[in-house]
C-alpha cells in the first residue's frame, strides 16, 4: 500500500514537472512569437492600408486596388519615381557588392599571407575602421574628399562616388567573412599544388579560392544587404545633379515634402509578400533537408 | 597562423610574396577612401576657412548650449535603446539557440528578414502604427507629445536584430554541460542563470551593446522620422553642418563635431576591450 502511494506520488510529481516544462515551452514560444509579431507589425500595417486610397496610412476609406494600379501605371509620376529609385538601389547594391567581394577577397587572402606581423596588424586595424566608425562620420569624410575632388579635378559626385561609398561600407564585412575560411584551410594543399608544378595563379584559382567560396558568398550577400538598407552614406555620396535617388533617399525626401506617396504602400506590400514567400520556401526546404538527413542516417544504419 | 605556415616551410627564402601582394589593391583602396578622408576631417577640424591653424571650430561646437543638450540627449537615447534591446534580445537569443525551445533554425532568419525592407520605409510604417496605437491612451500623437519615447521605440525596433545576432552566436558556442553541471550540483535556476549563463555570454552581450549603441548615436533619419523633426541627436547636427549649412566654415565645424563622435567611439571601444579582456572582438561580429 505504502509502496503504491509513493509510486503514485512520484507519478504525480513527474506529471507536474512535465506540465511545468510544457507551460514553460508555451510561455517561451508565446514570447518569441509576440516579439516577431511586433517586428512585423509595421509591415502588416502598411500592407493592410495599401488596399485603401486614403492619403495617410491609418485612415480606411474603402477597399481598392488603385494604389497598385497607379504604381504600375507608366504615366503615374509617383509610381515611376518609385520604380526608378528601386532600380537604382538594386544597381548600386549589385555593383558595389561585386567590387567589394573581389577587392575584399583578394585583400583577405593577401593579409592572411603577409609575412610581417606588424603589416598584418595594420591591415586588420584598417579593416576595422569602417566597421566601428559611425556611419555619419564615414559619410562626411567621403563627402569632404569628393568636394575636394570636385574643386581640384572638376570631378563632380556621380554614380561612381556613390559606389565607392557603398564599397567602403561593405568591404570590411567581406574581408571578415573570408578570413575565418582561410584560417580553416589546410596550408599544405597550396604547397602541394606548387610542388606538383602549378603556377602561383593556378594554385590560387584551383586551391585557395574553391576552399573559401562559402565565405566569399556570405560576404557578397552581406554587402548587398548593407547596401540596400543604407541611407546616410548614400545621402552624402550620391550624384548632386540629375535627381538620382535610391529608395532610402527617395522615401526620405518624399515624406519631408508631403507624406508617404500612397503608391509606396503598395510597393512595400509587394516587397513584404516576396519576403513572406522566401520565408515559406526556406521553411519548406529546411523541413525537407531535415527529412533527407534522417533518411540518409537510416540508410547508413541499414 | 602564418608563422605556422612558415615554420612548416623548410626553406623560408626571401622570394616575392605573390599571395601577400594580393592585398595591395585593397590596401590602396582603404588608404584612399578610408584613411585619407579621416585625415582630411582631422585637418579640417583644426583649421579655419582660410586653412590657418585654429581652435575656433571647437569654440563654435562647445559654446553652443544646444550642442550640449543634443549630446546629452543622444547619450540618453542611445543608452536606453541599448538596455531595452538587450533586455528583449537576450531571452530571444537564448530561446532561439536552445534546442529545447527551437528546433527550427529558420526562425532565426525570420527575425532578420524585415531587414531586407528598407529601414526608412519600416520606420515610417512604425511611426504611423505607434501613433495610431497610443492615440487610444494619450489622445494625441506619441511622436509629438513624447518624442524621446517615440525615438527610442524606433531605434529599438530597427536595431533589435543587430542585438539578437551576436547574442545568438555566443549562445550557440555556450558550453551546455556547465549549465547542467550547475543544476546537478544544486544551483537553483536563478543561480544557474547568474553564475553560468551570464558569464559565458558576456562577449556576446558586449558586442550586442556595441552593435546597438554606436549606430543609434548616428542614425538621425530614425530620430527625424520618429520625432517629426522636433528632436536632434549628434547625427543631425553633423548632417546639418555638412549638408544644409553652406557657409565656408561649416565643413570645419562639422569636422570638429565628427572628431567628438570619433572620440566617443574610441572611448566605447576601450570600454569594450576592458570588458572582454583579450577575447577576439571579431569573433563576436554581427553574423
Amino acid at each position: 500500500m505504502e509502496q503504491q502511494m509513493s509510486i503514485e506520488q512520484v507519478n504525480r510529481a513527474l506529471q507536474r514537472k512535465r506540465n511545468w516544462a510544457k507551460a514553460k515551452k508555451i510561455l517561451a514560444n508565446a514570447f518569441v512569437y509576440f516579439v516577431l509579431l511586433l517586428m512585423y507589425a509595421p509591415l502588416i500595417y502598411i500592407t493592410v492600408f495599401s488596399f485603401t486610397g486614403s492619403k495617410t496610412a491609418g485612415v480606411w476609406t474603402g477597399f481598392t486596388f488603385s494604389n497598385y494600379q497607379t504604381l504600375f501605371n507608366p504615366n503615374n509620376k509617383f509610381g515611376q519615381n518609385i520604380w526608378s529609385a528601386a532600380g537604382n538601389t538594386v544597381l548600386v547594391a549589385l555593383v558595389s557588392a561585386s567590387i567589394s567581394t573581389v577587392l575584399g577577397t583578394l585583400g583577405a587572402i593577401g593579409i592572411f599571407y603577409l609575412r610581417k606581423k606588424w603589416m598584418k596588424n595594420a591591415m586588420d586595424f584598417v579593416t576595422q575602421i569602417p566597421v566601428v566608425n559611425a556611419e555619419i562620420v564615414t559619410a562626411v569624410s567621403l563627402c569632404v574628399l569628393f568636394v575636394i575632388c570636385a574643386q581640384v579635378f572638376h570631378l563632380e559626385r556621380s554614380f561612381l562616388t556613390l559606389v565607392i561609398g557603398h564599397v567602403v561600407l561593405s568591404i570590411p564585412y567581406v574581408v571578415m567573412s573570408v578570413q575565418p575560411k582561410l584560417e580553416q584551410m589546410d596550408p599544405a594543399l597550396y604547397e602541394a599544388a606548387m610542388d606538383l608544378g602549378a603556377t602561383q595563379t593556378q594554385s590560387l584559382w584551383k586551391v585557395i579560392i574553391p576552399d573559401i567560396v562559402p565565405g566569399i558568398l556570405s560576404g557578397f550577400l552581406l554587402s548587398v544587404t548593407l547596401s540596400l538598407d543604407d541611407y546616410v552614406i548614400t545621402a552624402f555620396t550620391k550624384p548632386t545633379t540629375g535627381g538620382f535617388e535610391t529608395i532610402s533617399t527617395y522615401v526620405d525626401s518624399a515624406t519631408k515634402k508631403a507624406g508617404l506617396p500612397v503608391q509606396l504602400r503598395a510597393f512595400t506590400a509587394i516587397l513584404f509578400a516576396v519576403i513572406l514567400i522566401v520565408m515559406i520556401v526556406m521553411n519548406i526546404k529546411s523541413a525537407q533537408n531535415a527529412k533527407n538527413i534522417v533518411k540518409k542516417e537510416k540508410n547508413k544504419n541499414d | 597562423m602564418s608563422e605556422m605556415v612558415l615554420a612548416q616551410n623548410p626553406k623560408p627564402r626571401k622570394r616575392f610574396n605573390f599571395r601577400g601582394s594580393l592585398c595591395i589593391p585593397y590596401g590602396v583602396f582603404m588608404a584612399l577612401f578610408v584613411i585619407f578622408p579621416l585625415l582630411l576631417i582631422l585637418y579640417y577640424a583644426f583649421t579655419d576657412e582660410k586653412g590657418r591653424f585654429s581652435f575656433g571650430n571647437w569654440g563654435t561646437v562647445f559654446s553652443s548650449p544646444e550642442n550640449w543638450k543634443v549630446i546629452g540627449a543622444t547619450f540618453l537615447i542611445a543608452s536606453v535603446t541599448t538596455i531595452v534591446c538587450i533586455l528583449i534580445a537576450y531571452p530571444i537569443a537564448y530561446l532561439l539557440s536552445n534546442k529545447k525551445y527551437n528546433k527550427n533554425k529558420v526562425l532565426v532568419y525570420i527575425f532578420l528578414l524585415p531587414m531586407w525592407i528598407n529601414f526608412v520605409i519600416r520606420t515610417i510604417g512604425l511611426k504611423a502604427l505607434v501613433n495610431a496605437f497610443f492615440k487610444v491612451f494619450i489622445g494625441a500623437d506619441l511622436t509629438a507629445t513624447y518624442p524621446y519615447v517615440a525615438i527610442i521605440i524606433g531605434m529599438v525596433y530597427d536595431y533589435l536584430p543587430f542585438a539578437i545576432l551576436p547574442l545568438y552566436n555566443q549562445m550557440l558556442k555556450m558550453d551546455k554541460n556547465q549549465i547542467e553541471a550547475a543544476a546537478d550540483l544544486g544551483a537553483n535556476p536563478f543561480q544557474v542563470f547568474v553564475k553560468t549563463i551570464i558569464p559565458m555570454t558576456i562577449p556576446g552581450i558586449v558586442s550586442a551593446c556595441m552593435m546597438t549603441f554606436m549606430p543609434t548615436m548616428s542614425s538621425y533619419v530614425i530620430a527625424n522620422k520618429m520625432s517629426e523633426n522636433s528632436t536632434k541627436i549628434i547625427g543631425n547636427i553633423i548632417e546639418f553642418w555638412f549638408g544644409q549649412s553652406t557657409s565656408a566654415i561649416s565643413n570645419h565645424v562639422g569636422s570638429a563635431l565628427s572628431l567628438v563622435m570619433l572620440l566617443i567611439i574610441g572611448i566605447s571601444l576601450l570600454i569594450e576591450k576592458s570588458l572582454t579582456g583579450k577575447e577576439d572582438t571579431k569573433k563576436g561580429g554581427i553574423w
